[in-house]
């Protein structure tokens, strides 16, 4: 049986990192503070592989792609996910879209590392949840993970990917432990998990709110409404099955997340099920998430900005109660 | 500047120079007449500029790699990429270097290394210390040239990437072609003095400017950058002061150019000027030129055969390719 650790979100990132870098000599880590805060990994693999560089983000980004398409695995840690916005052309245009656009001739297996979310207030040109951004840019894929055993499983699969990898961090859980295996244990990118099982509704989400939506499920089990619960994990390739599986066995779906409703995941995970899984619907689709406006830095308001368990109980109860007392709207 | 006296090389030498020259003004000249002769994808051609492209690429090793940007038709013929693939890929067909996926403007070959294009501009600055990077760090003796122009220089990302691969010693040569045009306006409007060259030394880089429509001075001086790079493993600034001939894109407009500026370079115009040399010199004869240019313009004439022969993509191919 594998043995299991007790651990951070941030040290299981580490972790894999130091994994990654001892398997495979391409690998290299490089952003801002990355030397100076990652003591560790200078210690084992030294200053060419583990590297400070300006607080220049563009540059950072553009560099992993240069050196991605070349032979090397870059990770370049980028701080907070706002900062992305100075990358955006080498993320997008250069990363994304350059294995297309020469016709296959380049790879780009690299990793984006940042941090988003409210925890912290530090504001909203630190805390920004726009994961959704690179769902719709070609070419990358995204993971977002709720644990810290997933926090090391993804990233050891992102580093293994021959394509880029947006990874975030929660900043809510950077700090929350977790039981990690401590073995080599890759968890494969667009693979969700249920959390919960679960008859009644279904109720996806994705990093911090994962844990908001079992505290909700917990509530409504005390009132008899079964949910499941369902972390997306990879935000892009969407797991697409595991979704329409479960709302095909409870009829009913939540869509959660911290970031903002207009175009939003949970906007793509609802438009999936109603092409796909409409016939299982028992009651319209809904949506709890961040409204649209900048991230607060005062603490109560950083904290109300996501779904909280009570919003996510009351939308699961009214679906079911919906559906027991009336016909479909349709 | 640096004084633009020739160094006399092997006259085989500066005949191939010359017939690199003529090849991509062929080449270009050839997408002129595609869109007088009516729709054609847009091009941005790179007339008056082919003695910085050969100069600089006639110095590399075939183990160095290139980067290039939008106007990139010179860099990737004096490189050897076949004109037909490259007027394939113009075209969109299959057959082109990236199965028409890139058009005109994105075109990479990675086995002649030429392996990133980026037309945003200044994209290719971004891209260039990390392929300088594996270098580094991979082991080989190559050395990475980044072109750019006047135009990127004054994108933030230029001063990103001088910085980084001097405080990295990254073995890069960065390439400014001063063609004194960014997109439609003069550079004169929107950049502060005449050149880029000054603007490495804040960042420990040297730099020389040359004239860049002398082939054999480009040449002579990528020779010497290229050799300070190889040499010291660190980035080095060529800036080759040169005129885009004609206007950003094709179709061509030229209606915001001053006509006294264009006389002035025309009558500077990098081929003209070797050629005048060459028949000076006793090298070249006039019937040696004539044939020169027919043939030049004969390989153009095949290559656009095979390209407009040659099939399009299958549609059902798409979207595939997207993800490794």
């Amino acid at each position: 049986m594998t043995q299991m650790i007790q651990m951070t979100f941030h040290d299981a990132v580490e972790a894999a990192l130091h994994e990654e870098m001892a398997r495979d000599s391409r690998v290299l880590m490089f952003g801002e503070g990355t030397a100076t805060k990652r003591k560790g990994l200078l210690k084992a693999f030294g200053p060419q592989r583990v590297r400070n560089t300006p607080l220049a983000e563009g540059i950072i980004a553009g560099t992993a792609a240069g050196a991605a398409a070349t032979g090397l695995r870059p990770v370049v840690d980028l701080l907070f996910a706002p900062f992305l916005c100075f990358a955006m052309d080498e993320l997008v245009n250069s990363a994304g879209k350059l294995r297309y656009m020469s016709g296959g001739q380049f790879s780009f297996p690299m990793v984006a590392l940042a941090m988003t979310g409210g925890g912290w207030s530090v504001g909203a040109q630190h805390n920004h949840n726009l994961e959704a951004w690179f769902v719709h840019a070609p070419g990358l894929q995204v993971v977002m993970p709720a644990t810290p055993a997933d926090a090391k499983g993804l990233m050891k699969a992102a580093i293994r990917d021959e394509n880029p990898v947006l990874f975030f961090m929660d900043i809510g859980l950077a700090f929350a432990p977790g039981e990690v295996p401590e073995a080599d244990e890759v968890v494969p990118l667009g693979k969700a998990a249920i959390r919960r099982e679960g008859s009644d509704v279904t109720l996806i989400s994705y990093a911090k709110t994962v844990h908001t939506c079992l505290a909700a499920a917990e509530a409504l089990a005390a009132e008899g409404v079964s949910a499941e619960v369902v972390d997306l994990r990879t935000l892009k390739p969407l797991d697409e099955a595991t979704i329409l599986a479960s709302v095909r066995k409870t009829g009913r779906a939540v869509l959660v997340h911290e970031a903002s409703r207009l175009c939003g995941v949970g906007a793509e995970v609802a438009a999936l099920i109603a092409e796909q899984a409409f016939e299982a619907l028992k009651a319209p689709i809904v949506r709890l998430t961040g409204p649209d406006a900048p991230a607060p830095s005062s603490y109560p308001l950083e904290q109300a900005f996501a779904p909280q368990a009570d919003a996510i109980a009351a939308a699961a109860r009214q679906l079911v109660a919906r559906t027991l007392e009336a016909a479909p709207i349709w | 500047m640096t004084p633009s006296t020739p160094v006399p090389l092997p006259a085989p030498n500066r005949l191939d120079l010359l017939a690199a020259m003529l090849r991509i003004r062929a080449y270009e000249e050839k997408i002129v007449a595609f869109h007088a002769a009516g729709p054609f994808p847009n091009v941005c051609t790179s007339v008056g500029q082919e003695a910085a492209a050969v100069g600089v690429v006639s110095a590399l090793r075939a183990e160095d790699q290139i980067l290039t940007n939008h106007r990139s038709a010179g860099h990737l013929l004096a490189r050897g990429a076949e004109p037909g693939r490259m007027l394939a890929e113009v075209m969109g067909r299959s057959t082109g270097y990236c199965q028409g996926r890139s058009g005109t403007l994105h075109i990479s070959v990675k086995e002649l290394g030429v392996v990133l294009t980026s037309t945003i501009v200044g994209g290719e600055l971004s891209l260039a210390p990390g392929v300088a990077l594996s270098r580094a760090m991979l082991g080989g003796e190559g050395i990475v040239v980044c072109f750019f122009g006047d135009g990127a220089a004054c994108e933030g990302i230029f001063h990103e990437s001088l910085n980084l691969a001097s405080v990295w010693n990254l073995p890069v040569l960065y390439v400014c072609e001063n063609n004194q045009w960014q997109a439609f306006v003069h550079r004169k409007e929107t950049m502060v003095g005449d050149h880029v060259a000054p603007w490495a030394a804040p960042y420990g880089i040297d730099s020389l400017t040359v004239d860049g429509n002398d082939v054999e001075a480009v040449r002579k001086a990528a020779l010497h950058a290229a050799a300070q790079v190889r040499e010291t493993r660190r980035p080095f600034l060529l800036e080759a002061w040169t005129y885009r001939q004609r206007g950003h894109m094709e179709p061509h407009d030229q209606s915001y150019v001053d006509p006294a500026e264009l006389e002035a370079w025309m009558a500077k115009d990098p081929i003209a000027r070797l050629e005048a040399r060459l028949l000076e010199a006793g090298e070249l004869t006039t019937d040696g030129l004539e044939a020169l240019h027919a043939q030049a313009r004969q390989a153009i004439e095949e290559a656009a055969a095979f390209a407009a022969a040659s099939p399009y993509p299958d549609p059902a191919d798409l979207a595939t390719g997207v993800y490794a």
